[in-house]
């Protein structure tokens, strides 16, 4: 009998010739990361613990992201806190204000395919996109991590999702994912591997591939996993030979297999207040927003700058609207500064923030009041998230963030591009 | 842990997110006790005052979805509720929620058949819970899952390791 | 008797031929202009207690948001949604991220010879462009926006002799700071500090505004330099071509004359937690720093921002210090893209920031903890102005700002400057 991706990764990490769904096993720790607001959190849990030394001071990672920049008083002690205790337990790898921390991972090679990650934050499957099995988990578990290296987990069954063809124009993965979400539901894949797949998938660039992993948390699930390739292993800089057996078997086990024909996707949006409340744009046309947002670690990356910029490009979004565009990290930010998206962006009016997590984690970064309406390019639309309870966030793909700025409301991207 | 209590119910919908039950411009106040009053903020503002010790939750399906934050279920056992009883759980949160001292109890129907402000007995030796003549099966918990949230969490389970 | 160009101003405005200083007239306004620092209680007060319908003139009233950009709470951005209605139905301008409201109204609306009155105090800004700014309370405020008119006492004016020119390393900051340690922080209280000489009438209408701009942080009622053809050539460039030149008269009667030679000034630094608190940056001995802020209505223009990338060009600031960049407009971040500064800047680890008041208005962006030290180009340092209560600010150029960043310490830029 085969064995899925989620298993093979697994098999790797606890060099068995076997593991089966449902088993539970202790993993040996690749890499962990820990941003800004837990930090403080695992520190102290760490102490109570009972632990004086991490376990290995190379594979623990600071990302200082939801606070940065500083709004608040009492930010600064998170980083404070992290600081001391990366010095003081002689943890390099310290992201002051570089990005979020899922686009630094893979981006600065932190993650490579095959490994076993975790992050003190949901999104850490995000890595799944590169091969990685990365998950999130709270701050007590990392604490325990950083004195163990260690953690038990559960073997998770497998859901498969193959998709085939090609995209239609103005469609992208962020509408992949959306319309799987509305699929399978916001617990659709509850402590469960998601596995993407086909040629659809086979053809995305990596940046797109995160977009997918990044959501599969919003359905619940453990990882959400694709193939490493060649796009993959020139990404991660690694030799693709020693990655060979990371391959789901043609006879893997899978709880269930979706298939999707990619020619039949469409420009989708969820709708307030539940990531799987999805519709169609077309349905929600005319739909007056506030304010757009593109950033974040789902679509903050340089080709979804460069698809709102190619909408953007000689127009001036609508008045009394706001476009709030926050680049996931710093690399995307000069690079997009160099090819003249920042430009673009800027003189059509958009408020360009550092790369952090901004808006998205409802911190700081264009913040809404009563009655406002947003659409944005991120992954949760939870009630208040970004402000007032009784505003309301819708989420989409960039182009169509970047469209509905333009007209300060919710059309069809398609028309732009 | 007591094998069997009983509380007074809140009721809580359907895909409660880890945004509604902390929301992310209280994660940086210093202490789980300043932050507790923000529970459920904003869906029922009004809410965290009101819950007394020994309550229970009753939700729909996915409890805890979102983010993985721990403040979550450290919140709502700061608050001192003595178990949340839901249709299913969000798997950061489940692990976090036990990691926590926070006892998770699943049933299907005890969300359809009860009313806010009823009170339900639990009774974790034969899984069951009781809503006046009527009872409901819980799936039972692992034993060691259980003498983790005995033992107060992860934490305490931590240092009898280290020897502390 | 003379007039002074600030009195020949407000004589205009007032519809007299002559303006004495103590004099108290009505003057009308040519523009006026408020942002979210303080808006929403001039809308209240317009709206319920003065119970206006209609502003005087809907082309001279100008909304700008740019204190909490973007909003860091629900209620902040209540107060945009508030301004926002407000400009939509009285049909005014209306700005939102799109930069400093000084910046903004110098680039797009004041030409010289104006009074323009805002709910801010650095209005005085304008003197950079011969018009005479002044900042008011929300009260008078909405009187100026409903009315048109306000009352004014003529000001003493107090003259300031520049010769000379700026060491390599030097800037109008430098100047500026220099000549308000020395008088004090109301040693031009209600006064005119009207700035003269051959230097500036070398300068750039930024470095000019750089001086004006700070002439309220000694008290003063406005700063004013003569309008010349720099000035004209930089409102023309713009669009903008009515406007009335004054100069001083020869025997116009001044309270007081400084004078001031560049040769010999160094960069100066103001220390916590008074602006008038200035000394040399050699003198400052060893001050450890957590945060660097380039940007305000003071700091945040192009050359100031050429300034700090001549600095940071290819090299890394010290990982522990947060450098925030926030150029003064929308037109100043654009010039500054072009020109390959933000690219220098975002290399070198500095947060590039949008186009607002930022750290300098101390709760959006940036703000500073307990015990932490911030050095910034910002107006003021006055004591948890930056964020904590127990914080402090030092005040300096963007170079020196450019320099410490590098360093993590205050440090002298004339060791960086060619």
């Amino acid at each position: 009998m085969g064995y899925t991706l989620a298993e093979k990764i697994i098999m790797r990490n606890t060099k068995r010739s076997s593991v089966t769904a449902g088993e539970l096993l202790n993993v040996n720790v690749d890499k962990v990361m820990v941003h800004d607001i837990f930090a403080p959190f695992v520190v102290e849990k760490f102490r109570e613990m009972g632990f004086e030394k991490v376990w290995n001071p190379d594979k623990i990672v600071f990302v200082y992201d939801h606070l940065v920049p500083t709004s608040f008083i009492e930010d600064f002690r998170h980083h404070k806190i992290a600081d001391a205790f990366a010095a003081e337990q002689h943890i390099k790898a310290v992201h002051r204000a570089d990005g979020v921390c899922h686009q630094l991972m893979p981006e600065l090679r932190y993650v490579v395919p095959g490994q076993v990650v975790f992050g003190t934050d949901s999104h850490t499957t995000t890595y799944g996109a590169i091969g990685s099995f990365s998950t999130g988990i709270g701050y007590t578990e990392m604490a325990a991590i950083f004195g163990t290296g260690q953690l038990w987990i559960k073997v998770p069954p497998t859901l498969k999702f193959t998709i085939d063809g090609e995209l239609p124009n103005g469609v992208y993965s962020k509408d992949i994912i959306l319309r799987i979400l509305g699929d399978i539901g916001a617990d659709g894949g509850t402590y469960k591997a998601l596995e993407f797949g086909g040629s659809t998938i086979k053809g995305l660039s990596i940046s797109s591939r995160m977009t997918l992993s990044n959501m599969a948390v919003e359905a619940g699930a453990k990882v959400g996993l694709i193939e490493p390739d060649e796009k993959t292993f020139a990404f991660s800089g690694v030799e693709g030979s020693q990655f060979q057996d990371l391959k789901s078997d043609p006879d893997a086990n899978y709880e269930k297999v979706f298939h999707y024909d990619a020619s039949n996707f469409k420009p989708v949006v969820a709708c307030p207040s539940n990531v799987d409340n999805i519709s169609d744009v077309e349905a929600l046309l005319g739909t007056k927003i506030d304010q757009g947002f593109i950033g974040s670690c789902t679509n903050g990356r340089f080709e979804d700058l460069e698809v709102a910029a190619k909408i953007l490009k000689g127009r001036k979004i609508a008045p009394f609207t706001k476009l709030i565009v926050t680049p996931a990290s710093r690399s995307i930010y000069a690079e997009a500064a160099k090819a003249g998206i920042i430009g673009i962006l800027v003189e059509a009016g958009a408020i360009m923030n550092p790369p952090a997590c901004g808006l998205c984690c409802g911190r700081s970064g264009g913040i809404v009041s009563d009655g406002e309406r947003v659409i944005a390019t991120n992954n949760r639309n939870f009630l208040g998230r970004m402000g007032s309870p009784k505003s309301e966030i819708f989420l989409a793909s960039p182009a169509t963030v970047a469209a509905a700025a333009l007209e300060g409301k919710i059309v069809d991207p398609r028309k732009y591009l | 842990m007591k094998e069997a209590f009983k509380g007074r119910v809140w009721k809580l919908g359907d895909d409660i997110d880890t945004d509604i039950i902390i929301p992310t411009q209280f994660l940086a106040l210093k202490t789980v006790e300043d932050m507790k009053k923000y529970a459920f903020n904003p869906l029922r503002p009004e809410l965290a005052a009101q819950i007394q010790p020994g309550d229970i939750i009753v939700a729909g399906k996915n409890f805890g979805c979102g983010s993985s934050r721990e403040q979550a279920p450290e919140i709502l056992a700061a608050l001192k509720i003595s178990c949340i009883i839901a249709k299913s759980y969000a798997r950061i949160f489940y692990r976090n929620a036990f990691n926590n001292g926070l006892l998770l109890l699943e049933n299907n129907e005890l969300y359809d058949c009860c009313r806010e402000g009823d009170e339900v007995s639990v009774q974790l030796e034969n899984s069951q819970v009781l809503l006046g003549e009527k009872s409901f099966e819980v799936a039972s918990i692992p034993t060691d899952l259980l003498q983790m949230v005995e033992a107060g969490g992860l934490v305490p389970f931590m240092r009898k390791r280290n020897g502390k | 008797m003379g007039m002074t160009m600030g009195e020949k101003i407000l004589a205009r405005a007032s519809g007299k031929e002559f303006v004495k200083p103590g004099e108290i007239i009505t003057a009308k306004v040519d523009l006026c202009m408020s942002n979210d620092g303080t808006t929403h209680l001039n809308i209240d007060i317009f709206e319920k207690q003065l119970k206006a319908e209609k502003v005087f003139d809907p082309k001279k009233v100008i909304f700008i948001v740019d204190h909490n950009v973007p909003s860091e709470s629900a209620k902040t951005a209540q107060v945009h949604k508030k301004m926002r209605i407000f400009a939509q139905k009285h049909e005014i301008p209306f700005y939102e991220g799109t930069g400093v409201c000084h910046q903004i109204m110098i680039e797009d609306f004041v030409v010289p010879g104006q009074l323009v009155i805002a709910a801010d105090s650095h209005t005085c800004s304008y003197g950079g462009l011969g018009a005479f700014g002044t900042g008011v309370g929300c009260t008078d405020f909405t009187s100026v926006m409903n009315t048109g008119e306000i009352w004014l006492m003529v000001p003493e004016t107090l003259k300031f002799e520049i010769e000379g020119s700026f060491k390599a390393g030097v800037y109008a900051r430098d100047l500026i700071l220099k000549i308000i340690g020395d008088i004090g922080a109301n040693g031009a209280n209600y006064r005119i500090m009207e700035f003269g000489g051959p230097a500036v009438k070398n300068f750039t209408v930024d470095d000019r505004v750089v001086l004006c701009n700070m002439a309220v942080e000694a008290g003063a009622k406005t700063g004013l330099v003569e309008a010349d053809q720099i000035a004209i050539d930089y409102v023309k460039t713009r669009g903008r071509h009515d406007m009335n030149l004054y100069t001083s008269d020869e025997d116009a009667v001044y309270e007081n004359t400084y004078q001031y030679s560049l040769d010999e000034l160094e960069p100066m630094i103001a220390i916590p937690h008074c602006v008038d608190d200035v000394v040399g940056v050699t003198q400052i001995g060893e001050v450890k720093i957590d945060q660097g802020f380039i940007g305000s209505c003071n700091n945040g223009r192009i050359e100031e921002l050429r300034a700090a990338a001549q600095i940071l060009q290819g090299k890394k600031i010290d990982p522990y210090v947060k450098l925030l960049i926030s150029p003064a407009s929308k037109a100043v971040y654009l010039e500054a893209l072009a020109e390959g500064l933000i690219d220098i800047f975002v290399e070198s680890g500095a947060m590039v920031l949008n186009p607002n008041c930022s750290v300098c208005w101390g709760s959006c962006q940036g703000v500073i903890g307990e015990g932490e030290t911030l050095i910034s180009t910002g107006t003021r340092n006055f004591k948890g102005r930056a964020g904590h209560p127990n914080s402090s600010v030092y005040l300096a150029s963007a170079a020196t700002v450019a320099a410490s960043a590098l360093t993590g310490k205050i440090t002298d830029p004339r060791g960086f400057v060619v």
